[in-house]
């Protein structure tokens, strides 16, 4: 057992850390997410410069080989700045979806793209009646000769409007919510007969729904095995529970610091208000839940390259873990911030914006309790 | 980073095994109720004669030297044997501040002994007047005209096994003078045969005899019984203290409770359907089960920060919190579980050697007791609110 950095994981996290610092502070981050684009589209070429986006990917594709771990320490300084670009959908996700289960031509192609900055990937998993069922497909991929046509509606695809490719879960046999007959396939925004609708979301991101009207694939556009996708599916969204709970440690830690900061100098009857024990003692807990989710965060991330049970309930004990931290985190801060907490010019509320949705990302703690449970069985 | 356990590390859980294997049954599974002092002691004489009583000591006084991968194994396997546990009181209380801060004839006088189990201590901090707020502490000894002898007078109590103890060490009041409370403690270990000490049992709700009130009545401690300085007993104590609270976490044992606590569920019926079946019940363990994990990966990094260099500091505290809390809701659970056959008390008939058959299930047996007395759990070593106020302070610098 081993719990210390490697040099590249260092140089990695100052990297991203160096870059939130310089280029995302607040006033930034808020003309950024209410800025026609909804991203900074130079910003993404810049970690594509930096290297930020060839992390994970073999050095045979133009990666650096890097480890879970180094996704880790990548995400938790995305979340201390608020990060919008869309790193967690399109190289953690695209990313995964492309190395587990992608072919030859795909890795040859649509990596190197990635990683150059050039290929924006939005997974779209969700639809509007699935809820966290990652098998529970109303869109349906019928068979035309040598390719598929697609129909149906997925939910929510964060990054969507910002896409060069969607990859989209959808039912090739079965019923609607079988395991078997789940398909994935990597689709071009333009291709005929997919619209989107995009929109902001309350964290300040944008997302997409996306329509599929008779939309022709061919059968190179798979990914993975027909039929067999729901376990890459699964891998791959546990590996993005695992970059959003880093992810969540860098929002805590901000709603944490930020908060014992202002307790410090805010004054109520002739005293700092961070000299009440009643305070202290919310604050401590709140530092306890924090590291708590560190400790599961690192867990989660060791044990993504564990058998798919372990790996199932491991991803499933910390989206537990880090959906209740952080709502007990986020609902606190902004409780001590008092008034200030609920006005928009204020950082906290942001933070506690975000990892109030973050709860619901990937499923939450009611969803992940019930997996977790099922699975101990 | 990563979580893999080398050959080495195999041979060694191997070792362990083997070891653990040769536990007599009579020491086993008894972890959960209480033991006797002669059980106690065989067990404490079986790890000495191994050479591992003493994980986390430097090796020149009798540590094993063991990495942080070895001692969790050590510890996930004692849980997993459920044999008892070796009491902190010597190994893991005075005997830190002994080889920090002792003389040598100190170290040498009392480190083996403690090692073998020879010596039984106990710990004379708190008092009727000295809780939460320790610094208050009133028992005071006096240097004799001479300076040769302390003359000791006053009250510790909550003193835990003093009635087996044959030493004890304690915070007294050596300058009732001193500017600061804190300033004017010394730290100083007491012969229990001493003339003057007189031992009273306090009955905890659990019907056990578990700690003591322990009164001091002019008795002669000679000079040299002393650690480090006269009046500086408070800065070895808080080493002492945090020192107390890295094992107080208790992870692999309450991991191997939560398999009891499943295990019981998965016999106890509710409408005919086990108890693990239903959902209310059972989102209780799993959320249980959740914090556990946390819980299991804070100390694997605490203790990875201390084999760094980095002592156990004010972060302690959070395993102390935790494990506490983990514990009080797995006797809760327990307690919920078994139903009906959480009533009977038969006190000390339970104590291994008894021969009667039992009343109710044998997984009921002791868990109303055993929630009763894990009460304690975020009462003793400093409260859990005296936790929080050293987070507050010495991490969050509120």
């Amino acid at each position: 057992m081993d719990f210390s950095f490697t040099e590249e994981q260092t140089l990695l996290r100052n990297t991203v850390e160096r870059f939130v610092q310089d280029k995302y502070d607040f006033e930034t981050r808020a003309k950024i997410i209410k800025s026609d684009d909804g991203w900074r589209k130079d910003y993404w070429q810049q970690f594509a410069e930096l290297g930020i986006l060839a992390a994970p990917f073999d050095e045979d594709h133009g990666g650096l080989g890097g480890s879970a771990i180094d996704i880790m320490v990548m995400m938790e300084e995305l979340g201390k700045g608020l990060v919008v670009e869309p790193f967690l959908p399109t190289v953690v996700l695209g990313g995964g979806f492309l190395r587990h289960g992608g072919t030859a031509a795909h890795k040859a192609e649509v990596i190197p793209a990635v990683i150059g900055g050039e290929c924006v990937i939005a997974p779209a998993y969700a639809e509007p009646r699935g809820r966290f069922n990652l098998a529970d497909l109303e869109t349906t991929a019928k068979k035309d000769g040598e390719g598929y046509v697609l129909n149906g509606h997925k939910a929510v695809a964060l990054g969507g409007p910002w896409a060069d490719k969607f990859i989209i879960t959808a039912r090739t046999s079965g019923g609607q919510r079988d395991e078997q007959g789940v398909t994935v396939f990597l689709v071009d925004k333009n291709t005929d007969g997919l619209s989107t609708r995009d929109y902001p979301t309350v964290d300040g991101y944008r997302a997409s729904e996306v329509m599929l009207d008779n939309v022709k694939v061919s059968a190179d556009a798979i990914i993975g095995d027909v039929d067999n996708g729901l376990e890459l599916v699964e891998r791959v969204m546990d590996e993005g529970i695992a970059a959003l709970c880093a992810e969540a440690c860098g929002v805590m830690k901000q709603l944490v610091d930020k908060t014992i900061a202002y307790s410090r100098e805010r004054k109520q009857f002739g005293v700092a208000i961070g000299s009440f024990q009643v305070l202290q003692h919310r604050m401590v807990d709140m530092y306890l839940n924090y590291e708590q989710s560190v400790s599961m965060t690192y867990m989660v991330n060791l044990k993504l390259g564990e058998d798919a049970t372990e790996r199932k309930k491991a991803a499933s004990a910390a989206k537990v873990q880090i959906g209740r931290a952080g709502k007990f985190i986020g609902q606190n801060a902004v409780q001590i911030h008092g008034g200030m907490g609920i006005t928009e010019e204020m950082d906290v509320g942001h933070y506690f914006k975000r990892i109030t949705m973050i709860d619901t990302q990937f499923g939450n703690v009611d969803h992940h309790m019930r997996r977790y449970a099922a699975l101990s069985e | 980073m990563d979580l893999n356990f080398t050959p080495e590390d195999e041979a060694f859980r191997a070792e362990v095994r083997a070891f653990l294997e040769s536990v007599p049954p009579h020491l086993r599974g008894v972890s959960r109720r209480e033991l006797s002092k002669e059980g106690q002691l065989e067990w404490h004489r079986m790890v000495f004669k191994q050479g591992w009583v003493a994980p986390a000591w430097p090796k020149e006084y009798g540590g094993t030297g063991w990495t942080t991968t070895q001692r969790y194994i050590w510890q996930e396997e004692n849980a997993a044997y459920e044999v008892p546990i070796i009491l902190p009181f010597g190994v893991t209380m005075v005997a830190p501040v002994i080889y920090s801060f002792g003389s040598e004839e100190q170290k040498a006088k009392f480190l083996p002994r403690i090692l073998s189990g020879e010596d039984w201590w106990c710990q004379g901090y708190s008092e009727p007047g000295a809780g939460s707020d320790l610094a208050s502490v009133r028992t005071k000894a006096e240097l004799t005209e001479d300076g040769k002898h302390y003359i000791v007078n006053g009250q510790k109590t909550w003193t835990t096994l003093a009635q087996h103890a044959d030493w004890i060490f304690c915070l007294v009041r050596t300058d009732p003078n001193a500017p600061k409370r804190q300033m004017g403690i010394s730290f100083i270990l007491v012969d229990m045969k001493t003339p003057g000490i007189e031992v009273k049992p306090i009955i905890t709700i659990d019907g056990g005899h578990e700690v003591n009130d322990v009164f001091f009545t002019d008795v002669k401690v000679p000079v040299e019984n002393r650690i480090g300085e006269e009046n500086m007993g408070w800065t070895y104590a808080k080493v002492l203290l945090s020192h107390e609270r890295t094992g107080i976490a208790g992870v692999a044992r309450s991991k191997k409770g939560i398999e009891r606590l499943k295990e019981v569920a998965g016999q106890e019926l509710l409408d005919g359907v086990p108890l693990s079946e239903d959902k209310g019940f059972m989102s209780k363990v799993t959320e249980l089960e959740i914090d556990l994990t946390a819980l299991e990966f804070t100390e694997l990094r605490t203790l990875a920060a201390e084999s760094a260099g980095k002592g156990p500091g004010p972060e302690s505290s959070v395993l102390k919190i935790k494990g506490s809390e983990i514990q009080q809701r797995l006797t809760e659970l327990t307690l919920e579980a078994v139903g009906h056959y959480g009533f009977p008390f038969l006190g000390d008939e339970q104590l291994d050697g008894w021969n009667e058959s039992p009343i109710g299930p044998d997984y009921a047996i002791g868990s109303a007791p055993s929630y009763y007395n894990t009460r304690k759990t975020t009462i003793y070593g400093g409260s859990n609110e005296i936790q929080r106020n050293i987070i507050a302070k010495m991490i969050l610098g509120l």
